[in-house]
């Protein structure tokens, strides 16, 4: 047996550096662009400010790309060092768009931001413009793979599993780079980062602004990252929502725990606003509901139904029982390959494998399995409803109060009153925090949301670890906060200490505070 | 488009090609990273050693991405065990690596002595450690390494970190710091101009040399360690499954592929022909010959660990039979076609850009370059 300990120390530690890495990746997918306008508008109209922001700017940028660079390898090697079972099991279609990545992607943006920060005075200006750009496609497309990987885990499309090498094959990669979950998560992520990066340059522009400092160089700041924040936080709403729409079955189940639907509700069903979920009675104790809104967000009709809880978990019962006889058929068929008979069995029952899968987490004979553990492993299909309920609410309350900041940002701009409103800069200022927030609760919706599994109704999370022992997690993870701490102090006091400098710290004699440098 | 075998044979050489591209790109990033301390002993020597490599080692430290990548992809087992097994080896990879990037692009922002210091040290251990593990981990495999898989193909590994760290994998591990120091050093030499790269010279030899005493050494000692052989009858082209077969530990295995096809002695061969053209190139100042030299021992050292063992990938010592070949570790054809298509297409393509990066960034780095560019180099 697989101890439990050891499961949740690994998820631990995944988490941990997963969402460390995602500090410094939507900054990075967003900047890039910023930095591509800037350079664009400097090309264009020859203004060497439009150069130094570019350079400015990208030296935050560089900063935190380092960090970026040096999480993301973590994710990779952790695969193998710490979810072996999972790597055997899916690296058949998971590691292709990992490797794919690092080919079309990853080599792009690596190489081409060396000659960003290092060719300025050997590239013409257009040259150095399409570095910029390449680099920009790169990191994009960098993101393109990873979420079809990820999408792939939500949404487990043009695989089948073969029972002679035990693991998942692929049979359509096609599908699986179309996966309507991978791409919707694509838009939305990356969407997600502009807004990040949208943020980070209008919230640093709204300091010095506000200090009076560098005041052209910084509305000119403020009015990209205003346009470009506006465009991209409407792209980040209308494609979550999109995001919502698609028809999977873990978005069901997330969807579900999500906005707390115990019941099936009559078609359409109303939204709950705000609602107290209860885990212990599986209802909610009280809640505000908007009729018919669920139904349409979550349909796109007024007749479809969308399945609530305790009918999600009614049919998880049906396809565990139906797994049971898949496992026990798949154990049989292990032993001796010619066994035509469990052969039958098992291609009848392969479709539930997964969930009879489910119940190693109990026991190591499924077959022998109780009603208790059968119901224990029922109540894991759904992830716990309150968490879901609320990080959900508070992604998108943070949503709607960036789309105001960035409209209100922008109509000031249009106005050429952005600098002498100092509410809406105090507003900008303060609400830099925000993005990494929902990009964080965003994931965490999406991942925790997927639980019990790693790759949905195909292989549990508990199943995928490596066989280490407890104390080797607890000393990685003693290594990975270690270092992490004391990174992110030295990336935030760099960041801090250059965002204070301000574009003076270019040493080009334009701007103020060049001495302090 | 091809069988099966066929696609198993291909993605032994994809995977070679992307490793040893990976020692000939980031491995001399690395070389320049051990040789920093000594080649650079002011701070603006030091700048001079780094900014080398620092247009380019982001883009250099993709081979190494990429080469997991692929291995996850073509050789899933080989990754879920060999990553798993080596787990303190792998995090000490790992947590080296973290002092690259931020070594390089942190350096230099802030002017304190004791700031730069630390970070050149972090440099140091980034090119340090992950060479030498990467040969402790080779030199591991050609002992086999105490794995087996249950019915479910769950690997459990029961060996040690402490038991990798054996003296013929240390010697392995020497082979492979040596032959990326001295590739490092000849880097450098072309890269610098004076003292430096009169240092980076003086590495070179000094590597060189060692290296060329390290790799025979490693040579006669392999005589000595039992080989793993298949000893029943393997269907290439059949599905994989590792426990279908039998293994024996056997002296001389390791040197059966070069008894069956002599030609491969062409291998081990261009490693030292590779070494010592390297060497004189070096001393008659023709520095960007030798790196090429160098580069062809790079593949004649890598090439001599995987053609020794071929079939093998990962021979098991706890029980044989689990062993990991070529044969029962690979995807399936279809993922082997689709990663063998999107290496050919983009492959060349990044070669392209990757040599018009070096080709705008070239000559020499001095140092009047970067006291005229200190807000901006690394």
């Amino acid at each position: 047996m697989i101890s439990e300990q050891l499961v949740d120390l690994s998820r631990l530690q995944f988490a941990i550096t997963a969402m460390y890495h995602f500090l410094f990746v939507p900054l990075t997918l967003g900047m890039v662009w910023l930095l591509v306008i800037m350079e664009a508008v400097y090309v264009m109209t020859g203004k060497v400010v439009y150069k130094d922001m570019t350079r400015f700017w990208g030296k935050l940028f560089g900063i935190n790309f380092a960090l970026g660079v040096t999480t993301g390898i973590t994710l990779e090697f952790q695969f193998g060092t710490n979810w072996a079972y999972y790597s055997h099991y899916v690296g058949d279609i998971f590691g292709a768009p990992l490797a794919i990545e690092g080919l079309m992607a990853f080599f792009l943006e690596s190489t081409f931001i060396g000659l960003f920060f290092f060719g300025w005075d050997r590239l013409s200006k257009p040259q150095h413009l399409l570095v910029t750009i390449l680099m920009a496609v790169g990191t994009n497309l960098s993101a393109l793979w990873i979420l079809i990987a990820n999408g792939w885990m939500q949404n487990p499309v043009g695989a089948e599993f073969n029972f002679e090498t035990m693991r998942m094959e692929l049979t359509d990669f096609w599908a699986v780079v179309f996966n309507p979950d991978a791409q919707a998560k694509f838009v939305h992520t990356v969407s997600a980062g502009y807004v990040t990066g949208a943020m980070f340059v209008l919230s640093i522009s709204a300091w010095y602004l506000l200090k009076g400092r560098d005041v052209e160089f910084a509305k000119r700041s403020f009015r990209i990252a205003a346009a470009f924040g506006l465009a991209s936080v409407c792209s980040v709403i209308v494609l979550g929502d999109e995001s919502g729409y698609t028809v999977g079955e873990a978005q069901q189940t997330k969807m579900a725990a999500l906005e707390a639907m115990w019941e099936t509700e009559p078609a359409p069903a109303p939204f709950n606003l705000i609602a107290w979920p209860n885990e212990a009675e599986q209802k909610n104790d009280w809640a505000v509901q908007i009729p018919w809104v669920m139904g349409l967000i979550g349909t796109r009709s007024v007749s479809k139904q969308i399945p609530g809880i305790l009918e999600i978990k009614e049919k998880n019962r049906h396809r565990i029982l139906s797994g049971i006889v898949a496992v026990k058929s798949l154990e049989r068929l292990r032993a001796n390959r010619e066994d035509t008979e469990a052969l039958a069995l098992f291609e009848r029952h392969k479709a539930d494998l997964g969930f009879g899968l489910l119940l190693r987490k109990y026991t190591t004979d499924v077959g022998a399995a109780t009603p208790e553990m059968i119901q224990q492993a029922v109540d894991s299909t759904i992830p716990r409803v309150a968490p879901m309920f609320w990080a959900f609410r508070a992604m998108v309350g943070i949503g709607f109060w960036m789309l105001a900041l960035f409209a209100f940002a922008a109509w000031q701009t249009v106005r050429g009153q952005c600098a002498h409103r100092r509410w809406l800069l105090h507003a900008a200022l303060w609400s830099l925090p925000l993005p990494w927030i929902a990009c964080e609760l965003g994931w965490f919706v999406a991942e925790y949301g997927r639980q019990p599994w790693t790759i949905y109704g195909v292989l549990p999370t508990h199943l995928s670890v490596s066989t280490l022992s407890v104390g080797n997690l607890y000393g990685s993870l003693v290594g990975f906060i270690g270092f992490y701490t004391l990174l992110l102090v030295v990336e935030m006091y760099l960041m801090v200490r250059f965002a204070r400098l301000g574009p003076g710290s270019l040493g080009t004699g334009r701007y103020q505070f060049e001495a302090a440098h | 488009m091809f069988d099966y075998e066929t696609l198993k044979l291909i993605w032994w050489l994809l995977v070679g090609v992307l490793l040893i591209g990976f020692a000939i790109m980031d491995g001399h990033d690395m070389g320049v990273g051990m040789l920093l301390p000594w080649a650079g002993r002011s701070d603006v020597e030091r700048r001079v050693v780094i900014n080398t490599v620092g247009p380019h080692w982001d883009g250099n430290q993709v081979w190494f991405i990429t080469g997991g990548g692929a291995i996850f992809a073509a050789w899933p087992l080989i990754y879920a065990t060999a990553f798993s097994g080596f787990y303190w080896a792998m995090l000490a990879v790992l947590f080296a690596l973290f002092f690259r990037p931020v070594g390089f692009d942190y350096r230099s922002k802030i002017a304190d002595p004791r700031w730069r210091s630390t970070w050149d040290w972090g440099l140091f251990i980034g090119g340090t450690v992950p060479p030498l593990i990467f040969g402790v981990a080779f030199g591991n495999l050609l002992q086999g390494v105490p794995f087996h898989f249950d019915s479910m193909l769950m690997s459990h590994y029961t060996g040690s970190f402490w038991a990798l760290l054996n003296p013929f994998a240390l010697l392995c591990g020497l082979v492979s710091s040596l032959m990326l120091l001295m590739h490092g050093g000849i880097y450098l030499a072309h890269r610098t101009e004076g003292v430096i790269a009169a240092r980076a010279r003086a590495a070179v030899y000094v590597a060189g040399l060692g290296l060329l005493l390290a790799f025979s050494a490693a040579g006669l000692w392999l005589t000595r360690i039992d080989g793993y052989l298949i000893t029943s009858l393997i269907d290439p082209g059949a599905l994989p499954d590792p426990l279908a077969k039998t293994v024996e530990r056997s002296p001389g295995a390791w040197f059966a592929n070069y008894r069956a096809w002599p030609w491969t002695i062409a291998v081990p061969v261009l490693a030292y022909t590779g070494a010592v053209l390297a060497l004189l190139l070096t001393r008659a100042g023709r520095t960007g010959l030798a790196f090429i030299a160098s580069a062809f021992m790079l593949a004649g050292v890598i090439g001599t660990a995987a053609v020794s063992m071929f079939p093998f990938l990962m021979p098991s010592s706890s029980m044989p039979n689990s062993s990991l070949t070529v044969w029962d570790s690979a995807s399936s054809p279809l993922t082997l076609a689709i990663m063998f298509w999107a290496t050919l297409i983009f492959m060349p393509l990044i070669i392209l850009y990757t040599g018009w990066a070096y080709r705008v960034m070239r000559g020499k780095v001095t140092a009047e370059h970067i006291e005229h560019n200190s807000h901006s180099a690394y």
